[in-house]
């Protein structure tokens, strides 16, 4: 029972993966495809791993599994940021259809950087 | 004090991620369990710098219970988000209308505005692109409803502020 449990965690997770990877080619900016990347690829791991857990019960390898799971809620949403305000800060502009853009009005870019690349 | 709150949290995450008590034989790996114990203290020793400053917050039982309410809100949020870009994904016509607005937050410890940056950009439509000195956060929106700054604030952060200050502050 466990493992059909698991299996059809993992199908969930990699649905979510896909469907993160279909965003990353689909949306228009580097921003908006941060924000399928992140949410999507994060959640669909999320679900890969409690998969495992599920899967094979609390052995090392399901606990294992747990902690990647808090190491990844952790750490890909804080690439992501970094990623963004990298971006951001080297003159990447918004979609052209964006509505607004508080960040480029009100935060001077870094000295010695070119304002409009 | 310090050193010794990090050691306990660097042994807790070596003994889960070796776990040397095997649940069949009721066995204990006595030879993992010491060299945890060895390595936690040499890091509790070198690296005590990076370490938090108020280590105190560890012991504080209420926020572990905060903490795990907190996690089927994060859940249910990062569901709706995941709907919502899957929508946003396949829908022919993509209906996005992204910006950059601003947000202000009443949180003041580091750790507890990196979390909220950090479930800003798991939830619906939002991915947080910097944090200022003066406690702005600046959002990347996929679908800007308002760019306001009380308006913005009200529907993006506040959900999660009041639960990550019991949390963390």
């Amino acid at each position: 029972m466990n493992e059909v449990i698991g299996i059809v965690f993992f199908g969930i997770g990699v649905a979510f993966n896909f469907f993160g990877c279909l965003g990353l080619v689909r949306f228009p900016d580097i921003y908006n495809r941060l924000q399928a990347g992140t949410k999507c690829v994060t959640f669909g791991t999320i679900f890969i791993l409690l998969g495992v857990l599920i899967y094979s019960g609390f052995t090392s390898l399901g606990i294992k599994a747990v902690l990647c799971l808090v190491f990844i809620l952790l750490t890909s949403p804080t690439a992501a940021h970094a990623i963004s305000k990298g971006a951001h800060r080297s003159g990447v502009r918004l979609w052209k259809e964006s509505i607004i853009d508080r960040y480029r009005e009100e935060v001077k870019p870094v000295e010695g950087e070119k304002a409009d690349a | 004090m310090r050193r010794i709150t990090l050691f306990i949290v660097s042994f807790i995450t070596w003994y889960l991620l070796t776990w040397p008590y095997n649940f069949q034989t009721g066995k204990m790996d006595w030879q993992i369990f010491f060299v945890g114990l060895l390595f936690s203290l040499l890091a509790a020793v070198l690296f005590v710098e990076v370490f938090t400053r108020t280590p105190l917050k560890f012991f504080a039982l209420k926020r572990y219970f905060w903490a795990v309410c907190y996690i089927p809100v994060l859940f249910y949020y990062m569901l709706l988000a995941n709907l919502d870009v899957v929508y946003r994904v396949i829908h022919p016509k993509m209906p996005i209308r992204p910006g950059i607005v601003r947000v202000k937050t009443t949180l003041k410890s580091e750790s507890a505005k990196a979390a909220l940056a950090n479930s800003i950009t798991l939830t619906p439509g939002t991915l947080s692109v910097d944090i200022t000195e003066d406690n702005h956060l600046y959002i990347h929106w996929i679908n800007v409803k308002s760019t306001e700054e009380e308006e913005a604030t009200k529907s993006i952060v506040l959900r999660f502020e009041n639960i990550l200050k019991k949390i963390f502050d």
